[in-house]
């Protein structure tokens, strides 16, 4: 098909949805750095898809377990991509590289490693993980790679109505009841410290030219929608500096090893099952 | 926002959808929202996971006044019997060719 072909991948008719089987198949190989860089992506997505599915059946209406459910799916959809094609820098396959893989080894950031905590708090972190998505992925979608733009152009869609649902939900929670208010409040607060580590230009980033979008560039156009969201709900900007160490060298939160466990357990105990 | 902030649950919508341009809007089902806005989100994410329109509408279910279910018999079946509603029975008039 035609994804096969670096020249036309980005450039594929709206709505032929690309698969992480045709990305195996594509034959694209991606080199060390670009590999590093799509497994970054790609773990958080991996991570926050897993967080969010841990709300199925315990959001506050059964349409909001849907949504939820519907956006974890997005998200995990959008991992498998970055990690099948990280993948074939070193001959690994997407479940090598989700399961079999250390604690110390993900790149995923803090933000997302974050415990869901209510709905609040849930809602709080993905208003600022999908708006920064949105911008990454609207420049990604520019990228020399191929690939990358081509799984750019078809996360874009689906993120752009992600930030559309946390910001209808930043609007009703913050304006809702006094309750409702201090929660979602107490919910940014708890998250905004590891706002800064999503602007961090790191390796491989900073080596990789056109291929990749520099972190830096996308601090003031994200945070300056945040804040006008966040002061449209009538809700006020954390007033913090970033965690220490928010850098996304390799450092996460105690949280990681948690929720990796419980990633994993199934197929480390199974090698090879399938489901 | 404010309106529903006492009720300990969400009112319930009805949800058509549009399948293709040029049909009209079908009722694909209900749910929950607390306003329309969030309504038509909803909507989306429970009715239209798999390409099935091009336009939904949502409508508040108190909104729609129904026919009783009990009383079918009397709405629908008085027509019954009485062809003479339906235009048979007419000669058609010589030199009237599209009637």
């Amino acid at each position: 098909m035609s994804f096969a072909s670096h020249d036309s991948a980005t450039r594929q008719s709206q709505g032929e949805a690309i698969t992480a089987e045709e990305i195996a198949e594509s034959g694209a190989k991606a080199d060390d750095a670009t590999a590093r860089y799509a497994l970054l992506l790609g773990d958080d997505s991996l991570i926050l898809a897993q967080r969010l599915s841990a709300w199925i059946s315990r959001a506050p209406e059964l349409e909001e377990d849907v949504a939820l459910a519907n956006i974890s799916l997005d998200l995990l959809g959008h991992a498998r991509f970055l990690l099948t094609y990280a993948g074939t820098a070193w001959g690994k396959s997407e479940d090598d590289l989700a399961y079999f893989r250390g604690e110390e080894e993900f790149r995923s950031c803090r933000l997302v490693e974050q415990e869901n905590g209510d709905f609040g708090k849930t809602i709080a972190r993905q208003l600022i993980f999908s708006f920064y998505q949105h911008e990454l992925y609207s420049r990604l979608v520019h990228s020399t790679d191929a690939t990358l733009a081509a799984i750019a152009e078809k996360a874009l869609k689906e993120v752009d109505y992600h930030q559309d649902h946390a910001a209808q939900w930043i609007l009703r929670l913050g304006l809702g009841t006094e309750e409702s208010a201090r929660r979602v409040q107490a919910g940014l607060d708890s998250v905004w410290s590891y706002v800064e580590e999503l602007f961090t230009d790191v390796e491989p980033m900073t080596s990789l030219g056109e291929i990749a979008v520099l972190p830096s560039t996308l601090r003031e156009p994200t945070l300056t929608r945040l804040h006008q969201v966040i002061e449209q709900a009538g809700l006020s900007i954390p007033d913090m500096s970033g965690a220490h160490g928010a850098d996304r060298s390799g450092r996460h939160s105690e949280q990681r090893g948690f929720i990796l466990a419980e990633m994993q357990v199934l197929a480390r105990q199974h090698p090879g099952a399938t489901w | 926002m404010t309106s529903s902030a006492d009720s300990s649950s969400w009112p319930l919508w009805e949800v058509f959808i549009r399948s293709s341009r040029g049909l009209s809007h079908v009722h694909a089902g209900s749910l929950h929202a607390p306003d329309a806005t969030m309504a038509i989100r909803n909507a989306r994410d429970l009715y239209t996971r798999r390409n099935e329109g091009t336009s939904v509408w949502v409508v508040p279910a108190e909104a729609i006044m129904a026919s009783d279910p009990d009383s079918k018999g009397a709405y629908f079946e008085s027509a019954q019997g009485k062809s003479y509603r339906h235009a048979t029975y007419y000669t058609q008039s010589e030199g009237v060719k599209h009637l």
